[in-house]
């Protein structure tokens, strides 16, 4: 017998769906009515043609519950494909943020001086304000958002995160 | 006008070649006649007008109005677990869809095939909160196994289609279809069913060789082996039954079952050790904490088979197969998981014992514990005492043993369905089933109210066998209703209700749990059985003491028509052996005197 002392790892599902209305529903509700946790969620129509979208959730849960999230989410009718990605598991994750700042002075000037650093590009631009496009990993995002918050940051607006594995291997 | 005049021709066309134009109520029944369906159970409201008009013009379809939108569900799903073909419900919009959700979820857990067709307000009013308009899909969506809403004519064949095969393939579940009404009058085109239904519904029935092998090999080495069977083996059809009385024959292993396996094994089998979990023998539970090779066959590991989890079948090397693969692993770690169709994991097992080597284990092993297990079947643990003086008062268990003695003499074919709490479990106990797809109750949801529309749905499905509904007195008020559709049908449904009195279960969880109050248990002013039976058109029978007893059982069973037979059984009569909560199984009470203290944690538990 398998003796279960796990700990919780983060990991991205990355569900290929029926483009039907109500896929989503049905996905978001498995992980609400089962407890799962959801940290962040993107969907969007891959292949028009054949009609499938994608939707990929974070969430952080031991190995033994993500394979039990894997094996839920594949049994659902309009699932094609499910797979789990977890730091073990080569894959590229990243989101996108939009970060307005309101600030004037030294402070803007600081604030534009982080953005050129963390590759920021300001989408928008007022005498008191930027709105700063960012792409990367989400500790990246993170980090970007922090070091705005002492300069003014104002909103943050985010895609949360499409993943897809490295190499040949797809979904 | 003559009805025969309006007769619609609904026979399959070849595919391009009909040039007819059908409404889509049309369309729809056509679908149900293609996909071999002969009974609906439903009732009519406005949304579903069209489908009723349609329904009144042909006659190769057979429906069944119920008295109530929740029976519909509970009807077809014994319709279908008593016959194995898909269950079919039609309700009205809002209130009528809304009623069904009980019934869908039940079916859902005991993985039961229904489609349910539900009315909807036209497209052009869905989101307006038109008059008896719900988001139907979206209330039903976590009680579905899959649904739809038809929203263009084209996909109304196609869905109705798809429905039927998403509610009988794979793990069998509920399919609800919401048909907007504009889409029912208007023209809808005819089509066959889709050679690919839904390409990404792709459920694995053959189990893989590679598993079976190594299951097959533990199976070879095991000195104390057990086989756990479950509902899954009703699904997957009686040749999965007949399969496994072969497997279990050959390997000489013994084998339990849970409340939804029943009748998969015969009950008299000297190898069936009877239910397990809760409310299952002494030896059975024993049996599971004992053995060191535990094989599951379509059964899921449910709270009330396993007990306290941490202390479930210790030690014992676990197989477990079962069509849906989300349920391996779900709960209790396996060492081989099996992904198949329960017939064919069986017949593969025998297949793959036959051709590998003798057993590696000495036979004499298996002789000890088939040695240990007749100790424990000693015990006795379903054994009662009923005083005989014809005054005394009826035990419930007593009741059942005569029922189930009485019936198999009249050698009729005889189907079971219960209702919820003590009764279903003594039902379960003293009933015994040598046939598969007998034995009708509500497993997963304990859902009250279950039995009578159930035992409709078996007598419509078989209109010459004796159908019983096992019941309680609180129960059988949750769906009391159905007498009226009973009689309407003349169906000659027997109503055995164990009248205690109580709200059983719960006033035995009281005692148990609670210091004896029983809060709100007691089941005050219930009404005459025997009058109620009489204002339905049927018979009512009373036994109120033993000497009475096959007096009613012998009337009841010999009447052609439909009997509510009150039982006036003992009150506080407690249903055991048991598993109380928070235990584990070698810790059953086997009795009233034993009365050990249920863990604080154990409280917390359902
Ligand atoms: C719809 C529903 N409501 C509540 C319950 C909780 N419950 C389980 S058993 C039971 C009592 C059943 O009483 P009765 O039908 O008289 O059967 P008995 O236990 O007395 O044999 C109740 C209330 C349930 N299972 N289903
Ligand atoms: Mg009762």
């Amino acid at each position: 017998m398998t003796t279960q002392q796990e700990s919780p790892v983060s990991a991205v599902i990355s569900i290929q769906v029926e483009n039907e209305s109500g896929a989503l529903a049905r996905v978001i509700g498995l992980f609400s009515g089962r407890g799962y946790n959801i940290e962040s969620l993107t969907v969007a129509a891959v292949d028009e043609t054949r009609r499938q979208s994608r939707i990929n959730i974070v969430t952080t849960a031991t190995p033994r519950v993500l394979e039990q999230i894997r094996a839920q989410v594949d049994r659902l009718v309009p699932v094609y494909r499910v797979s789990v990605m977890t730091a073990a598991d080569p894959h590229v994750a990243r989101e996108m943020a939009l970060v307005k700042v309101i600030a004037s002075g030294e402070r803007r000037a600081d604030a534009l001086r982080i953005a050129q650093a963390f590759r920021a590009h300001p989408v928008d631009a007022s005498a008191t304000s930027f709105v700063f496009e960012l792409t990367g990993a989400t500790d990246k995002l993170d980090a970007f958002i922090d070091l705005m918050r002492p300069l003014g940051l104002a909103e943050v607006s985010r895609t949360g995160v499409a993943a897809i594995a490295r190499g040949a291997a797809i979904l | 006008m003559n009805a025969a005049s309006h007769q619609t021709d609904l026979k399959p066309h070849a595919a391009g070649t009909d040039t007819t134009v059908l409404s889509g109520a049309e369309v729809l029944l056509r679908v149900l006649v293609e996909q071999g369906v002969e009974v609906i159970f439903g009732y009519p409201g406005g949304a579903v007008l069209p489908i009723y008009d349609a329904l009144f013009r042909q006659n190769a379809i057979r429906h069944v109005l119920v008295r109530h939108e929740q029976a519909a569900v509970h009807a077809a799903e014994a319709y279908a677990r008593s016959t194995g073909k898909v269950g079919v419900v039609l309700v009205t919009s809002g209130p009528g869809a809304t009623n069904t959700v009980t019934g869908l979820l039940d079916a859902m857990l005991d993985s039961i095939p229904v489609v349910c067709f539900s009315g909807q307000v036209g497209v052009p009013l869905i989101g307006t909160d038109a008059f008896q308009e719900a988001d139907t899909t979206g209330i039903t969506r976590p009680a579905t196994k899959y649904n739809y809403l038809v929203r263009r004519p084209e996909d109304v064949a196609t869905c109705v289609h798809e429905a039927f095969h998403i509610a009988r393939s794979g793990r069998p579940g509920p399919v609800l279809v919401d048909l907007p009404k504009n889409l029912m009058v208007g023209p809808a085109p005819y089509s066959d069913a889709p050679r690919v239904p839904h390409p990404s519904y792709h459920p694995q029935t053959e189990p893989g060789r590679d598993v079976i092998a190594r299951a097959v090999a533990a199976m070879k080495g095991a000195r104390r082996p057990l086989f756990y069977i479950g509902g899954g083996i009703i699904n997957a059809g009686p040749g999965a039954s007949t399969a496994l009385r072969r497997l279990v024959e050959k390997t000489g292993f013994p084998c339990t079952s849970t409340l939804m396996g029943l009748g998969a094994m015969p009950a008299g089998d000297r190898r069936f050790l009877g239910m397990l979990g809760m409310h299952g023998t002494y030896e059975a539970n024993m049996a599971t904490h004992g053995c060191d090779v535990l094989i599951a066959l379509g059964s899921r590991f449910d709270d009330r088979v396993t007990g306290r989890l941490d202390a479930f079948s210790p030690g014992s090397f676990k197989i477990h197969a079962d069509i849906d693969p989300s349920q391996i692993n779900k709960i209790v770690p396996v060492d081989v998981g099996i992904v198949g169709d329960a017939r064919r994991v069986i017949e593969m097992m025998l297949e793959e014992w036959d051709c590998t080597p003798a057993n590696t284990r000495q036979p004499i092993d298996v002789a000890q514990w088939w040695h240990q297990i007749s100790e424990w079947r000693k015990i006795d643990s379903l054994g009662f005492s009923q005083d005989m003086a014809p005054e005394a008062i009826i035990r419930p268990q007593y009741a059942i043993r005569r029922l189930y003695e009485l019936a198999t003499a009249t050698g009729r074919d005889t189907y079971v369905s219960t209702e919820v709490g003590q009764h279903q479990m003594w039902a379960a106990q003293h009933f015994g089933f040598s046939k598969p797809n007998r034995w009708l109750t509500s497993g997963g949801l304990g859902t009250m109210g279950y039995g009578l529309p159930a035992a409709v749905g078996a007598q419509v499905a078989h209109p010459d066998a004796l159908v019983i509904d096992i019941a309680g007195e609180a129960s059988t008020l949750m769906n009391i209703q159905e007498l009226s559709t009973i009689a309407q049908y003349r169906l000659p449904v027997k109503v055995f209700i164990l009248n205690n009195q109580y709200m059983g279960m719960v006033r035995q969880w009281q005692e148990l749990l609670h210091d004896s109050r029983y809060s709100e248990s007691y089941s005050a002013a219930l009404p005459d059985f025997v009058k109620l039976a009489e204002s339905f058109h049927g018979r009512g029978l009373r036994a109120t003491c033993v000497g009475e007893l096959d007096g009613v059982i012998a009337d009841m069973l010999a009447h052609p028509g439909p009997v509510v037979a009150d039982i006036c059984v003992a009150q506080d009569e407690n249903c055991y052996p048991m598993i109380p909560s928070g235990a584990a199984h070698n810790q059953m009470l086997l009795g009233p005197d034993q009365d050990d203290e249920i863990s604080a944690e154990g409280r917390m538990l359902v």
